[in-house]
Formats: C-alpha cells, sequence, structure tokens
C-alpha cells in the first residue's frame, strides 16, 4: 500500500473515533505544551538575568581584598586593609587590557535633609565609575577630577534616595544633605537602573568622590573594592591575568603564596547565575516532559485497545493481501499522526500559555524555535515509539485467527 | 480437459494443541480446474476449514504439495503468500467482514488499495462495475448498517470479484442468511460461475451444496465422497418456486387474527 493511502487509512479511521482520538491526543497536547511553556518561562528568567547583569556593566571586573587569616583565625574580608589607590594606579598603569579603574569604599548610615531622613549606603568612587558600571546620570554633573583632589563634599544621590528624602518630583541639585552629620552639595541624580539580579534596589545609593569617603567620614588609607572594566568583553579574561601579576608584584607575594584579593568577572557571576536558572528550567523541563511520556503511554494504551476490537479488520486486511507491512505501518502511522497533530496543538497551546502567564504574572517568558522543535521532534519520537509495539501487535495477528475473532 | 487451478497431493496438516497433535487433514489429493463449482462438505471438524485456509493461501500445509494456478505454495514466505492472495484469491466469508463506518465502494476497493499497480481512478472504476456485476450500483455510498444482510454479503463477493481472481472461496456464505436470501447468494454464484469463475464453497447445508456441480464431503479430515452433479439445481428457480414473502405476512396476519 503506498504512503497516500495509509495516510488516508490512518486519519479516516481517527475521524471515526474523534473524542477518542482526541482524548489520546490530549496528554501528548499537554506534555508538549508544557514543555514549551516551562522552557519559554526558563529562557525568559535567563535572558532577564542576563539583561540585568550586562546593565552593570559587561566588562566589569571586580578586586576584592581576601578573607584575612591572622595566627589562623579567620577575620573575614571587611576590615581587610590590603587594597588601596596606589593598586588602583597600578592597575591601570600596568595592564593594558584595562580601560578604566575606580576605587571602591562602602558606608552605611542615615542620609538627612531638613525634616526627612533615610538609611542609605554611600558609596565613594571616581569619576570613571558611572563608566564602568553603566551607570547613567539622569540630571545636574558628575564630579570632576579637581573635586576628587580636593575631597569635595559633593555627591550624586540614586532616585530611591531622592524620593525618600525629596519627594518624587523634586529637583534636589544644589540642594544639600547631611550624612552622617557632614554635609554635602548634590551635584546630579542618578538614572534609575531597577532592582539588581540579586533583589536589592540599585537606586537607594549616594555616589561621592572616593577621597571625601576615605578621608572625611571613614578615616581610612585603604580602601574597600576596586572596580576596572576591560577594554571588551573578549578581553577580560587577559585583564584578569594582568590584574593578578600586577597586584601580586605590588602586594610582593612571593610563588607559593596565596593571592591576598580575589578577582569576579561579570561573566564569572553570570555563568553562576545562568546556570543556577538553567538547573529550574532543567527541573521544569523534566516535570513537564515526564506529562508528555504519560501522553505517548496513553497513546500506546489506545492503539492496543484499537488494536483488540479491530482485530477482525486486520485479519480481513492480511486475508485480501496486506503485508505485514501494510499492516504494521497502517497502525503505526495512526499513532504518529496523533502524536504529531497532538504536538502542534501543544506548540500552539505552549505559546499561548507562556503568553498569558507573561501577561498575567508579569514573568519574562522567551519562546525558542529550539524549544518549539524540540517539543514537536519528542512527540513524534514518542508516537513512533509507543506506537510500534501496538502495530507489530497488530502485524504478528494470524490472519485466520484474527478472522475468526469475536 | 480445462486449466488445473487447485492440485493437492498428499496433503496432511496438524495442529498442535499443547501435548495434543490434531490432524487435521490426513493424507487429502484433490484437483480443482477451471470453471469449477465445487462444494466442500462435512460436519464441523472434519477438516473443511483447514482446507479453506490451505486453499486460500492462508495457511501452509504439514507435508504434501499444494500447486494454486501452476505454483507451488507451501514454499512460499508470507509476503509472498500475501501477493497470491492479493492477485488471484477472493474470499468471502460468513459474517461478510465488511468494514464498518466505510462505504458499500470504500469496501470493495480494499484489496485494490493493497495492489501498488492500480492507481485511484482504476481502482474506482473496478469496484463501480464489481458493485454493478452484483446488482448494487444502487447502493455504493450506503455503510455497512444501512444494508441487509443479503446485501452485505453481495458487497463482500463484490469485494471478492474486485481483484478479477482465479478462484473465489466462500466459506459459509449463506450461514448466516434466512433460506430466501442464501438461495438469492446462490443464484449469484450460480451466473459467475456461468461467466467462468471458478468457485469453491465450503457449507454444511446438502440445500447449499445441491446448487453446485461438484460436492466433495470430508469427514475426520479425509475425503469420503467426491460426486459431481450433471446437472445441478438453478438456484433462481428454487428462488421463485418459494413462496413469496408476502404470502408470509399474509400468513402470519391471519394467525394473529385467530
Amino acid at each position: 500500500m503506498n504512503i497516500i493511502n495509509l495516510i488516508k487509512l490512518a486519519v479516516n479511521s481517527l475521524l471515526r473515533n474523534k473524542l477518542r482520538s482526541l482524548l489520546t491526543m490530549l496528554g501528548i497536547i499537554i506534555g508538549v505544551a508544557s514543555v514549551i511553556a516551562m522552557l519559554a518561562i526558563g529562557e525568559g528568567s535567563k535572558i532577564s538575568i542576563e539583561k540585568n547583569i550586562s546593565n552593570m556593566g559587561s566588562n566589569l571586573i571586580m578586586v576584592f581584598p581576601s578573607s584575612d587569616r591572622r595566627s589562623g583565625v579567620n577575620l573575614g574580608s571587611g576590615d581587610s586593609k590590603k587594597l588601596t589607590v596606589g593598586d588602583c594606579e597600578k592597575i591601570l598603569d600596568e595592564c593594558p587590557s584595562i580601560k578604566s579603574v575606580t576605587p571602591i569604599l562602602q558606608s552605611n548610615g542615615q542620609v538627612i535633609s531638613g525634616s526627612s531622613n533615610w538609611p542609605t549606603s554611600l558609596r565613594g568612587t571616581n569619576e570613571y565609575y558611572f563608566e564602568i558600571t553603566n551607570q547613567k546620570i539622569g540630571s545636574g554633573r558628575s564630579f570632576t577630577f579637581d573635586e576628587i583632589r580636593r575631597s569635595s563634599k559633593v555627591c550624586l544621590i540614586g532616585e530611591t534616595v531622592k524620593e525618600n528624602v525629596f519627594g518624587e518630583n523634586s529637583d534636589p541639585i544644589g540642594e544639600k544633605i547631611r550624612f552622617n552629620k557632614i554635609p554635602f552639595e548634590i551635584i546630579g541624580v542618578l538614572e534609575s537602573k531597577g532592582q539588581s539580579t540579586f533583589g536589592s534596589d540599585q537606586d537607594d545609593v549616594i555616589i561621592a568622590p572616593y577621597t571625601t569617603v576615605q578621608k572625611r567620614i571613614l578615616a581610612i588609607t585603604s580602601i574597600h573594592q576596586i572596580y576596572t572594566s576591560a577594554i571588551s568583553e573578549e578581553a577580560s579574561e587577559q585583564a584578569v591575568t594582568e590584574i593578578e601579576e600586577s597586584l601580586r608584584k605590588a602586594h610582593k607575594l612571593t610563588g607559593s603564596e596565596e593571592n591576598d584579593f580575589t578577582i569576579r568577572t561579570q561573566e564569572e557571576i553570570m555563568s553562576m547565575l545562568s546556570s543556577t536558572s538553567q538547573v529550574m528550567t532543567a527541573l521544569l523541563a523534566a516535570i513537564a516532559s515526564i506529562s508528555l511520556l504519560v501522553g505517548g503511554i496513553g497513546i500506546m494504551n489506545i492503539m492496543y485497545v484499537s488494536v483488540t476490537e479491530r482485530t477482525r479488520e486486520i485479519g480481513l486486511r492480511s486475508a485480501v493481501g496486506g503485508r505485514e507491512n501494510d499492516i504494521l505501518w497502517q497502525f503505526l502511522i495512526e499513532s504518529i499522526f496523533m502524536s504529531i497533530a497532538g504536538g502542534i496543538i501543544g506548540i500552539l497551546l505552549g505559546i499561548c500559555s507562556a503568553y498569558s502567564v507573561s501577561h498575567f504574572m508579569n514573568w519574562p517568558v522567551v519562546i525558542t524555535l529550539n524549544s518549539i522543535l524540540l517539543a514537536f521532534f519528542f512527540a513524534s519520537i514518542i508516537g513512533v515509539f509507543f506506537g510500534w509495539y501496538p502495530a507489530r501487535k497488530a502485524a504478528k495477528l494470524d490472519p485466520i485467527n484474527a478472522l475468526r475473532h469475536e | 480437459m480445462s486449466k488445473s487451478i487447485i492440485s493437492l497431493q498428499s496433503i496432511d496438516k496438524d495442529y498442535y494443541v499443547g501435548d495434543i497433535t490434531v490432524r487435521a487433514l490426513r493424507n487429502v489429493d484433490m484437483d480443482i480446474n477451471e470453471g469449477e463449482f465445487t462444494a466442500i462438505m462435512g460436519a464441523s471438524g472434519s477438516g473443511k476449514s483447514t482446507l479453506l485456509n490451505i486453499l486460500g493461501c492462508l495457511d501452509k500445509p504439514t507435508t504434501g504439495n499444494y500447486h494454486f494456478d501452476s505454483e507451488l505454495i507451501n514454499k512460499l514466505n508470507k509476503n509472498q503468500l500475501a501477493y497470491i492472495r492479493n492477485r488471484k484469491v477472493g474470499f468471502v466469508f460468513q459474517s461478510y467482514n465488511l468494514l464498518a463506518k466505510t462505504t458499500a465502494l470504500e469496501n470493495v476497493e480494499l484489496p485494490l488499495l493493497y495492489n501498488n499497480s492500480v492507481n485511484s481512478k482504476e481502482r474506482r472504476e473496478r469496484a463501480l462495475n464489481s458493485l454493478e456485476a452484483v446488482s448494487l450500483s444502487n447502493r455504493k455510498f450506503h455503510m455497512p448498517n444501512q444494508l441487509s444482510g443479503g446485501q452485505q454479503q453481495r458487497v463482500a463477493i463484490a469485494r471478492s470479484l474486485v481483484n478479477n481472481p482465479v478462484l473465489i472461496l466462500a466459506d459459509e456464505p449463506t450461514g448466516n442468511l434466512d433460506t430466501r436470501t442464501s438461495f438469492e447468494i446462490m443464484s449469484l454464484f450460480q451466473e459467475l460461475n456461468e461467466q467462468g469463475k471458478t468457485i469453491v464453497v465450503v457449507t454444511h447445508e446438502q440445500d447449499i451444496a445441491q446448487f453446485t456441480k461438484r460436492n466433495i464431503v470430508f469427514r475426520d479430515g479425509r475425503i469420503v465422497k467426491d460426486q459431481r452433479i450433471k446437472e445441478p439445481k438453478s438456484a433462481s428457480e428454487a428462488l421463485r418456486n418459494l413462496p413469496s414473502e408476502n404470502d408470509d405476512i399474509i400468513e402470519l396476519n391471519i394467525g394473529l387474527r385467530k
């Protein structure tokens, strides 16, 4: 029997039992739809993480001091005094893959202006900070080299600080704000960045020249962290090697001594986060594929019932000259057809449900062509796999017994 | 002497049911020539169904040689047997075995679906001709459940004719039918036989066998009688001699009134 007739035969026989075919397909439909929806949600969260991170500056390389160990006691890295402004200068001088460097100092405290106050953190940086971290200035200006040199009491405030201290639609530029009793003049407002990947509010911050924070607020000579940016994303690996070399030399570390600093690239953080989201996606997809599997077993079950029910038909077909392969293909195509039709309906349903999730729950979803192909491929494979045994059973029936079957 | 269609030479057929060997056919020799109309008779268990399965190439003998249309059947594999059934044999069954929810025409087309040398246009044409031959052209789009038993059996006969077979094998073709319809079917077979078809009918009813030209009787797997009938009864005549259905109804009505 040729393929066109076989397909016609399969379609006719499925249409003859519409409700049964539909219910059988439902397993595949739900399986495929959930695989598509789960992968879309997973992919969406991955992409949103990546977007957040490149928001922070995709070439960003951070240097932290390592935890301090004195007489075997681990003191943590908080109070470490190992990084200095001198290190920053060395990195800038000695590392050709580095574009710009800023020291970072961090202090928490209450800001006060007039009758309002707000707890926030003060970050001391140089003028390159904005470029390195992709932080745009909404209004006003950045501080100048001269202001850094003179440890001027100027600052830029984040959107959250502005809202809580001055009100939403105010223009705080030129106003004074006190941080730990020291008055700063506001020279700019940062453009809103929203939440970070880790859930912290990136707009709840005040940026001031690092010299001011170092001398007037913290009164220390060391710095907390160094942020640098590589000349390009591809150069960041090279940049890490250069920084490590340069800092080891500056800190006079010899061969076997461990680094007293830690270098983190944005890429590492990204891969860490996306691997988390990949695990989640895999987990969701695994659960979804179990339902696909159950759907396949449903097809197998119905095909067995169908073979038993149509034993006489099989006997007749065999008697009038149907070969084993003709019978096998007749049933196999029926199950493949069911799973492919179920797959297509499932894909449409999956896309619809993914978009409704993104619409009603505000989750980012991204439907990739790969996930569609994957789901479709698996649905077809399931059709072949679970259709094979019933079809073989049909093909192997003895026509004499099959014709007598009641 | 006309061409031999069926030639059985010392055919044995054994079945193994657990430890017991059932000898369904024992040393059967038989020849059927082109144009013959044969009835194979016998009580149940006499081996006539087994013989029919072998004649129809559904089964192979345990020992002995079976030549069908000059071809040695007992050496062929399953696919070759299927090919022979498809091209050279037409089956008619007791329970018609029509596909449900499938039109009469499509039922008749079925054997040709397994014949790749026939395209869909020719298939349709030949199926229509077959239905014509059994006078059911006006029922071609009816489903089996919309047809009477006799009509269903005629569709089945049309199906057996569609591949223009060398041999038509009918297994108790009138077993599910009343006398009148049985005679109609036998009259159809006689008609086909007159057109030159070789027909073998398996039956246990003497009434039916009397319309054939040759009666072969089986008992316990052996041929016990092989008799040629010079002038078989005409089924259409027998049909005319039956009391009409209307008479029956009138009698019934009278009976009810009483």
